[in-house]
C-alpha cells in the first residue's frame, strides 16, 4: 500500500540534508566535543557549525543557543532555570501550552511557585491584554507558545514580548511548532525541536538571550556554556544544524507552498463532507496546520479509518497506552467534550504535493461518509 | 478502506486473545488488532494495587502491541474510557449502594465490547469482530437463529457473561478458541510462538484492583464528590433481633460468612441487605436456600421466548453448577419464573440467571 504523511506537527521525517551531515558523525567524527585532541577537535567544528545553523534560523547569536534533548527539555530548563527558587514566585501562561509547558508549570506550583493559564477565546488565541492583567508584582516570566500544535494558531508573540519588556520580565516561548515555520519573535528564552523540522529525534534547543538568568535543572559537567552538562549529541546537533539550513534558506517559499496544499485541502474537504468545521482562527494560523471537526464522527475512528487506507493524520495526544486522550487545547477553545473528540489535525510538510493532497481529499470524503453511515445519530442527509 | 474486509480483534495482551489474532492470520485473514482502553488505572492512587491481572495497564498494552508486531497485524488502542465509566462503572456503584451484587462483565460485553466495538469495527469496515471468550456461536439451519453454546473447556466457559449479546451481535462475532480448552490454547500459542504463552490469567473485576470492592466505592464516590449518607447500621437476625453493627451494607453480598464480626452458636450468613435501612440481615446456611427466582431483563438467546413452562438448567452466579428447574412465562416476554427442583444457595439480587438448554444458552436474565 502506498502510504502518504500528513503529521508533521508530530514529527517530520529526517531531511536529506540532515541525512547527509551526519553521516560522518557515524564513521569518522566520532571525539567527545569536550576532548582536547584532534578527534574531539573534529566533533567541535561539526558541533558548532551546526550552533552556527540553529542560531541563524533563530535569529540570534550561537552563543545564545543551548543544545538539548529535544523541546520538552528545552521548556522544562527555560521555565524552571527562569522561575527557581520558585517559592513567592508567579508565571503567567495559557491554557493550550503542550504538556512540556503544562506540566512543568504544576512542577513549579508544587515547588512554591504560582501560575496564571490565561484562558483562549474560540479562535485560539491568547488576549495580550488578559496577558497584562495577569501580571502581578512577583510575576517573574510569562510564558506563551508561538504557535499551537493541535490548531497551528499564532499567538502575538511580539506584543506579549512588549508587555514583558516594560514589565522587566522574562519573556519564553515555546516555538516547537514555529520555529522554520515562521519568523523568529524576539524573546529572552524560546524552546525549538530538531525532529520537527526534519532532524533527529533526540536534540532541541533553548535560545537563552545573552545577560538572562537562568538556573541550571541538570548538573555534572561544563558542557553548552555551563548551562546544559551532559556530553554533546554531536550527530544529533549535526542534523538539527543542516535542517535548519534548509528550513532558514526555504522558510517563505516552503511556508507559501504549504499554505496553498494546506487550503486546498480545507476546500476540498469543506466542500465535500457536509458538517465539517474548521477549528480556531483561519487566518492566523502556520501555514501547514488544518483542524477540521467532523460532525457525527469519532476522531479517533477517522484516523484509524484513514491509516487504514494509507494516510497518516492525527486526533488529539496520545496517551501512555497510545489511546486517544481528550484534548485540553479543543476544549480550551470552548468545544463540548463530543465536538472535540470530533476532530483530527491534519499537518503538512516538505514531502507533500498537490496529487497526494487530492487523495487525501478523497479519503477523508470516504472515511467520513462511511463513518457517518454507521453512526445511530448522523442525520441522514449527512 | 482496506482491499479486503478485515476482521477486528480484541487484544487484551493475554493469551487467549493473542492466540484467536494469530489463527486468524493463519487463516489468511484481514485481522486489525484493538485494544479497548476502558480504565484510566491512574485515576484513583489511594486504591494502590500491583497491577497485576488488572485491565488496561500498559504492560498488557506492551503485550498486545507486542503480540501484533510479530503476527504483523496492524494495532490500535482506542479510548473507550467515557462508554465504560456511563454504562459498567456508574451502574455497579449504583447497584453495589442499592444492596445488590452486580457483574460488571456482563454490561461491558453487552455495551462495550459489542456495542461500541463492533460500531468501531463497522465503521473501519469489519463486519465481524472476534474475541478470546470460551463460548461458541452456530447458526441453527431451520431457524436461522444464532445460538450460543458453552465453551469446550468446561472450567473456563464464560457464556454466564455473555448471555445479554443479541442476534445481531452473535451474527458478527467469531469465537476462534471456544471449542479449545486452556491447555490447548496455551499449546498453540507456543506453537504460533506468540510471546505471552505463558502469561498468567486475568483474575477478578478488571477495575477494581485487589478485588476491593468496597475500598473501590469509597475512592470513586469520593472522587466524585459524592457525600455518602450513613453507612454504619445494625446487623439483625432473620427474626429481627440485632446482634452487631456494621460499616456499610454495600460491603456485604448475600451468602457471604466472613467479615461479619460475630461470634454465633451456628455460622451465620449474610441472606439479605436492605440498603434503605442499612440493615444487613443475617441467618444460618438453610434460610440462604430459595426455590424460586424471577429473571426480569431477559434477552432470549438460542430461544426466540417462552409460551409455555420448559425445562432449563439455570445458572445463578459464575462458579454455581447450573440447576435443573422449570421456567415459567409471566406476561412480560423479557421475564421468566424460575421454579427449581432442588433449592438453591444464595440467589442474590444483581447477579444473573442463565437459562441452559444443554449446552445452549436459551437466554438469561437479571434476579430481581
Amino acid at each position: 500500500m502506498q502510504r502518504f504523511y500528513f503529521d508533521h506537527n508530530a514529527t517530520a521525517p529526517v531531511c536529506p540534508e540532515a541525512r547527509e551531515a551526519l553521516l560522518p558523525c557515524l564513521a569518522d567524527v566520532y571525539g567527545n566535543a569536550s576532548s582536547i585532541h584532534h578527534f574531539g577537535q573534529l566533533a567541535k567544528q561539526r558541533l558548532e557549525q551546526a550552533r552556527r545553523g540553529v542560531a541563524a534560523l533563530l535569529g540570534c547569536g550561537p552563543k545564545e543557543i543551548v543544545f538539548t534533548s529535544g523541546g520538552t527539555e528545552s521548556n522544562n530548563l527555560a521555565l524552571l532555570g527562569a522561575l527557581r527558587p520558585c517559592g513567592g514566585r508567579h508565571v503567567i501562561t495559557t491554557a493550550i501550552e503542550h504538556p512540556a509547558v503544562l506540566n512543568t508549570c504544576a512542577q513549579i506550583e508544587r515547588e512554591g511557585g504560582a501560575v496564571t493559564y490565561v484562558p483562549v477565546g474560540a479562535d485560539g488565541v491568547v488576549d495580550p491584554d488578559a496577558i497584562r492583567r495577569a501580571l502581578r508584582p512577583e510575576t517573574r516570566l510569562i510564558s506563551v507558545m508561538h504557535a499551537n500544535n493541535e490548531l497551528g494558531t499564532v499567538q502575538p508573540v511580539g506584543d506579549i514580548a512588549g508587555i514583558a519588556r516594560e514589565a522587566g520580565i522574562l519573556f519564553h516561548s515555546d516555538g516547537v511548532q514555529a520555529a522554520g515555520r515562521l519568523a523568529p519573535p524576539d524573546t529572552d528564552l524560546y524552546a525549538v525541536s530538531g525532529h520537527k523540522l526534519g532532524a533527529l529525534k533526540g536534540v532541541g534547543a533553548l535560545r537563552v538571550r545573552q545577560g538572562t538568568p537562568l538556573a541550571n535543572i541538570q548538573f555534572g559537567g561544563h558542557h553548552e556554556r555551563e548551562r546544559r552538562p551532559g556530553t554533546e549529541n554531536v550527530p544529533g546537533a549535526v542534523s538539527f544544524g543542516a535542517a535548519a539550513g534548509w528550513a532558514h534558506a526555504h522558510r517563505d517559499a516552503e511556508a507559501e507552498r504549504l499554505a496553498t496544499l494546506r487550503d486546498l485541502l480545507e476546500e476540498g474537504v469543506l466542500a465535500r463532507v457536509p458538517h465539517a468545521r474548521v477549528n480556531g482562527d483561519r487566518s492566523r494560523r502556520l501555514p501547514n496546520t488544518t483542524n477540521i471537526r467532523f460532525d457525527y464522527v469519532e476522531g479517533e475512528a477517522m484516523v484509524i479509518g484513514l491509516d487504514l487506507a494509507g494516510f497518516a493524520v492525527s486526533s488529539g495526544a496520545a496517551c501512555s497506552s497510545g489511546a486517544v486522550e481528550p484534548s485540553h487545547v479543543l476544549t480550551a477553545i470552548g468545544l463540548s467534550p463530543r465536538d472535540a473528540r470530533s476532530a483530527v489535525r491534519f499537518s503538512l510538510g516538505r514531502d507533500n504535493d498537490e496529487a497526494q493532497v487530492r487523495a487525501l481529499i478523497d479519503a477523508v470524503t470516504n472515511v467520513a461518509t462511511h463513518l457517518r453511515r454507521i453512526s445511530a445519530e448522523a442525520p441522514a442527509h449527512a | 478502506m482496506p482491499e479486503t474486509a478485515p476482521i477486528a480483534v480484541a487484544m487484551s495482551g493475554g493469551v487467549d486473545s493473542s492466540t484467536v489474532a494469530a489463527l486468524l492470520v493463519r487463516e489468511g485473514r484481514a485481522a486489525v488488532g484493538f485494544t479497548m482502553q476502558l480504565w484510566n488505572q491512574r485515576r484513583l492512587p489511594q486504591l494502590t494495587g500491583d497491577g497485576v491481572g488488572r485491565c488496561c495497564s500498559l504492560d498488557d498494552v506492551y503485550d498486545a502491541r507486542f503480540v501484533a508486531e510479530r503476527i504483523g497485524i496492524p494495532y490500535y488502542v482506542v479510548n473507550f474510557e467515557d462508554r465504560f465509566e456511563e454504562k459498567v462503572v456508574k451502574p455497579f456503584v449504583e447497584q453495589y449502594l442499592a444492596g445488590r451484587t452486580p457483574i460488571p462483565c456482563t454490561l461491558c460485553n453487552n455495551f462495550v465490547k459489542f456495542d461500541q466495538f463492533v460500531e468501531l469495527a463497522d465503521s473501519l469496515g469489519a463486519r465481524q469482530i472476534a474475541t478470546g471468550h470460551y463460548a461458541r456461536v452456530e447458526q441453527d439451519p431451520r431457524t436461522g437463529r444464532y445460538r450460543l453454546l458453552r465453551g469446550r473447556d468446561e472450567a473456563k466457559d464464560q457464556t454466564y457473561f455473555l448471555f445479554g449479546l443479541t442476534q445481531e451481535q452473535l451474527s458478527r462475532t467469531l469465537f476462534p478458541i471456544g471449542h479449545l480448552t486452556k491447555p490447548e490454547v496455551r499449546k498453540l500459542a507456543g506453537d504460533l510462538d506468540i510471546p505471552v504463552a505463558a502469561k498468567h490469567d486475568s483474575q477478578e473485576i478488571c477495575f477494581v484492583p485487589n478485588g476491593d470492592y468496597a475500598a473501590f466505592l469509597d475512592a470513586y464516590l469520593a472522587e466524585q464528590g459524592i457525600p455518602r449518607e450513613t453507612t454504619r447500621g445494625e446487623i439483625v437476625t432473620v427474626d429481627g433481633r440485632a446482634i452487631g453493627e456494621h460499616q456499610g451494607v454495600h460491603r456485604f453480598t448475600v451468602g457471604q460468612r466472613k467479615g461479619l464480626g460475630i461470634a454465633a452458636p451456628e455460622p451465620l450468613y449474610v441472606i439479605a441487605t436492605e440498603p434503605a435501612a442499612q440493615r444487613v440481615i443475617v441467618g444460618p446456611d438453610r434460610d440462604l436456600l430459595r426455590s424460586r427466582l424471577r429473571a426480569s431483563g431477559v434477552n432470549w438467546v438460542s430461544w426466540a421466548g417462552l409460551s409455555a413452562p420448559v425445562r432449563a438448567r439455570v445458572k445463578i452466579r459464575n462458579k454455581h453448577v447450573p440447576a435443573w428447574a422449570t421456567l415459567h412465562p409471566t406476561g412480560d416476554p423479557a421475564a421468566a419464573d424460575v421454579h427449581f427442583d432442588e433449592p438453591q444457595r444464595a440467589v442474590t439480587p444483581g447477579q444473573a440467571a442463565v437459562f441452559y438448554d444443554g449446552d445452549a444458552v436459551a437466554g438469561g436474565g437479571w434476579i430481581g
